[in-house]
Parts: structure tokens; sequence; C-alpha cells
């Protein structure tokens, strides 16, 4: 049994020469340990609800099972999602390589219980059994100019992906117009229109602009966010702490039981968008919000 | 709503004892159900409703699967699943997948097993209510994400159907519980917890809407 005080440590050490055990490593983190910032804020929305209701006690073993994921070394949730991977590179880095070896690693993961075989061919309906397959799992990478190499994963659930939306703009329906306040109304009606079928409490990852691909994957790279960071934009910032607020009065409440804990946070960014088009990209991400960040400096690394 | 815990004996729970479950109670489960999610439900739809002529081969399936669902509950699951030094399976995770993708499947399928619970996240449609209301049987609500705590809860694996067609999120695994606890969010009386909060989520929604 681990010591779940251990569990907020960033995980020091050295490079050998086979890196799958460290990418296997990584994958391991994000499936049993949630990161730091969102346990805390799950914690402190639990003291928050009624002491004898649903939503509660709900949030009582929403962290009854973080503690026993991390203790046990077991995935936090069975649905192990789609594993994303956003890679940033130094110049002498083989991309290809190093593609290979998360693949490496994310097969032996697998095998070790650390994900669920979750990639399904499309038409023939089979699984591939070791997680990987078309597009599986998913990488996005891109050069820069430091000397380190960074990894990050994220875990994206089914179910929570299966609420995800994209607003044209105007939406009729919802008078809902090309302005900020329109933007509101479409992220006020996705959290509506999820209720508690992506695991509320959830974070909210909003695209602003773009088109379909750039905006929902602006959206999505919201959920990497921590919770108590700031957006660098002000007039963002505001958007965010608002609709945090606004959603939680929705009383939706975890898993959909009602109460007062909708989501954890509204993480929000704005792109370029042609004037025809007007997108508002939302990515619901559940409370087990499985995300970890490896960094390779020399021979060291570190693991948060 | 009461806290009172309501024990249930699976398979072959009485429907007067279902009939007395209101939305808002808590129940803790305690023998045999069975998982079953998006392939298992079209599998049954296809192969024991749709179809006139049952092929041979599928029969003992359907057998099995009535001889631990008959007044039973089927589990929406799809589990991280071990096998131990012994070679026996063991969950280590397993939380319940969310339960609208089966609306178009499951008044059908409640009345082909004579289900009296389904479990799983997020509730479930009118048809779905419509069926616990005509054939006694309730939804009831897991904790989504909880997946090693429920996994606990899970005391063996007694065995699984389908485990190669279906690959292993989708087969039906045959399980022991123990103390697997619930809340009852859609009842056989017609009351649904998330058509309630449905409705007054989206007269607040209506509400701050205004206020942009």
């Amino acid at each position: 049994m681990k010591d779940k005080n251990d569990r907020y440590s960033v995980i020091k050490g050295n490079i050998t020469e086979n890196r799958i055990e460290l990418f296997v490593e990584l994958i391991k983190q994000a499936s049993t340990n949630l990161p730091a910032d969102v346990v805390l804020a799950l914690e402190k929305q639990r003291a928050s609800e009624d002491e004898k209701s649903q939503a509660r006690r709900a949030l009582d073993v929403i962290m009854k099972n973080i503690d026993i994921a991390y203790e046990k070394e077991a995935p936090i949730c069975q649905d192990t999602g789609t594993v994303i991977f956003h890679i940033h590179y130094p110049e002498k880095e083989s991309l290809g390589l190093l593609k290979k070896e998360l693949r490496d690693a994310v097969k032996l993961a697998t095998k070790k219980g650390y994900l669920r075989p979750n990639a399904v061919d499309s038409i023939t309906g089979k699984n591939s059994g070791d997680n990987t397959g078309f597009g599986s799992p998913a990488f996005y990478s891109d050069v820069w100019e430091k000397d380190s190499l960074e990894i990050k994963i994220m875990l994206k659930g089914g179910g929570c992906e299966n609420v995800g939306a994209q607003y044209p703009l105007p939406d009729t329906r919802l008078d809902a117009g090309r302005d900020i306040n329109g933007v509101k109304k479409v992220i006020l009606d996705a959290v509506v229109r999820a209720q508690g079928k992506g695991c509320a409490p959830g974070i909210i990852g909003v695209g602003i602009g773009g088109d379909r691909v750039s905006g929902a994957m602006a959206a999505k790279e919201q959920i990497f966010r921590k919770l108590d960071d700031l957006n660098e934009d002000e007039k963002l910032a505001e958007v965010e702490a608002e609709m945090e607020k606004k959603c939680n009065e929705l009383g939706i409440g975890p898993m959909g039981f009602g109460g007062k804990t909708t989501v954890l946070g509204v993480k929000t960014a704005k792109l370029h968008r042609v004037p025809a088009s007007f997108f508002v990209s939302v990515s619901y991400m559940c409370w087990a919000a499985r995300r970890k960040k490896l960094e390779i400096t020399g021979n060291q690394y570190t693991i948060e | 709503m009461s806290n009172n815990i309501i024990q249930l004996k699976s398979p072959q729970i009485k429907e007067e004892d279902i009939r007395k479950l209101k939305k808002g109670d808590i129940v803790s489960i305690s023998g045999v159900m069975v998982t079953g999610r998006d392939v298992a439900h079209k599998y049954l739809k296809d192969v024991f409703i749709k179809n006139e002529n049952i092929p041979d081969e599928e029969k003992p399936i359907l057998d099995e699967l009535k001889k631990h669902l008959d007044g039973g509950i089927l589990y929406h699951c799809g589990p991280v699943v071990n096998k131990d030094e012994n070679g026996n399976y063991r969950f280590s995770a397993a939380g319940p997948t969310t339960s609208i993708r089966e609306e178009p499947y499951e008044y059908d399928v409640i009345k082909l097993l004579n289900l009296r619970g389904v479990i799983g996240k997020g509730g479930m449609g009118d048809k779905t209510l419509s069926a616990c209301q005509k054939f006694g049987a309730v939804y009831l609500h897991a904790i989504g994400g909880a997946a090693v705590y429920t996994a606990e809860r899970v005391k063996k694996v007694i065995g699984v159907l389908k485990l190669e067609e279906f690959g292993s999120p989708e087969a039906f695994w045959i399980i022991k519980v123990e103390n697997f606890e619930c809340i009852v969010t859609m009842d056989s009386h017609g009351e649904s917890l998330h058509k309630s909060l449905l409705e007054q989520s989206e007269k607040k929604q209506k509400e701050i809407m205004t206020t942009f």
C-alpha cells in the first residue's frame, strides 16, 4: 500500500537507455493518480454540499475512489478513454522513434491493466486488444526551440467525449448571436445538454472561433490547464469566472443528482476565424480529469 | 427520499419489492448480476428480438443469460479485467457507463430477460421509463468514474459470454457482488430524477440567459 500523502509530489529520476518503462510510468500515473488541483477542487466542493444530500454522497464515493485507485495503482475509471499525447520536442529528437516507443508503452500499459483495451475498428467492430490502431493512440506534436522533451498525456473517457458539442453562431434556438453573450449562452447550453451524462462535475474546455478542427482542438487543449490558473487574456479570465459561477447555479450537481457542484472549472481560448464562420467548440472533461506531464531534460526527468 | 438502505438479493427479485422502491431510495444489491453494454444490447435485439428464427448456436447464450437475469439486474459496464496468478479473472475497475446509448434497446431487453433492474449512469429516456412501469423494473444509478471503489464490490467473476466476439469491455461478464450500492433514479411509477432535474435546469438556464 502506498501513502496517499505522497500523491501530489513530483516524480523525479534519471533516464535509462530504455525509455519505454518511463513512458509506461507516465501512463500509469495518468490512469491511477488524479492531478492535485483536481483532487483539491473536488474536496472543496464536497465540503460545500449539504451533508445528507445525494450530491455529498456521490462526492464522498468519488473521493474514496481517488484514494483507493492511488493506493492500489488501479485505474481511477474503467474507461481509460482515448489515449492522447501532446508532444513538444527539440530539433534533435527523432519523432518517429519517439512515437514508436510511446506506442509500445501503450501496449505494455494495456497488458499491465493500467489501460482498458479501447481501440475498436469502426468498420469490423473488432477490438485490437492493445489500444493501438488507426489514429490510436492520438499524437499531436510540435517542434520547439528548447532542449527538453515534453510529453503531455490525457485519458479522455468516451462518456464525456460524447457530450462535447460544437455550435455555429448565430444559434436561433438559443437566440445566441455572434458576440460574447452568444458564446456564454451556448456554453451554458452545452452544460445543460450534458446533465450528468459526462460524469459531472466536469471541466469545460471552450474554443472560441477557428474552424471546426482547430476550434475543437483548442477546446480540448484547455483541459490540460490547471484549474487554479488564470487566463492571460483579461476578458477571457472574466468569462471563465462568470461561467463557472453560472454553470454551478444550474443545480445539475454531481452525477446529475442535483446540487451545487456542476462544473469544476471553465477554461477558454480564442482563435481568429473567417468572417463567415463563428464556431464555439465545447469539450467536456469528466471529474476524473486524467492528465499528466513528463519533461525530459538531459538525463533527468519529472512527471507531474 | 429516505436514507435507509434497502437490501436486494439478485436474481429472482420479486416484482412487489421493486414496486415499493421510489425515486431517491438507496439500494444495496448482493448476489449475481451480468454486465452488458452497446454491443450486447444490439446483439440481444438483432438475434433474439427482431429475429424470427434464432440460430441454434445462440440459444444456449440466451438460456445462460436468463439463468442469471430472470428477475435480475443488468449492469451497463465495460470493466478493466485482469487475470490473477491462478488464471482467474478479476475486476480492477468497473464503474458504470453512460446508459442513454441503450435507450433504443432497453425496453425490449427488459421484457426479453424479465429484468428487475438496470444499473448505469446518466439516466435513460421515456421508453425505458415506460418499461419500468409496465414490467416492474427500476433504473439504478451508480457513481460514474468511481471504478475501483465499485470493483471492490465485485467479489468474483463467475463466467463470461461472448468474450472473443465482443471484446473484453463489451462482453457479458457474470459477476457475484456484495453490497453494491445504487440510487433509484427512475422508479416503476413513472418518476425519473433525470427528467425532473432536466426540466429544473432548463428553467434555470432560461433565467440565466436573460442576464447575458
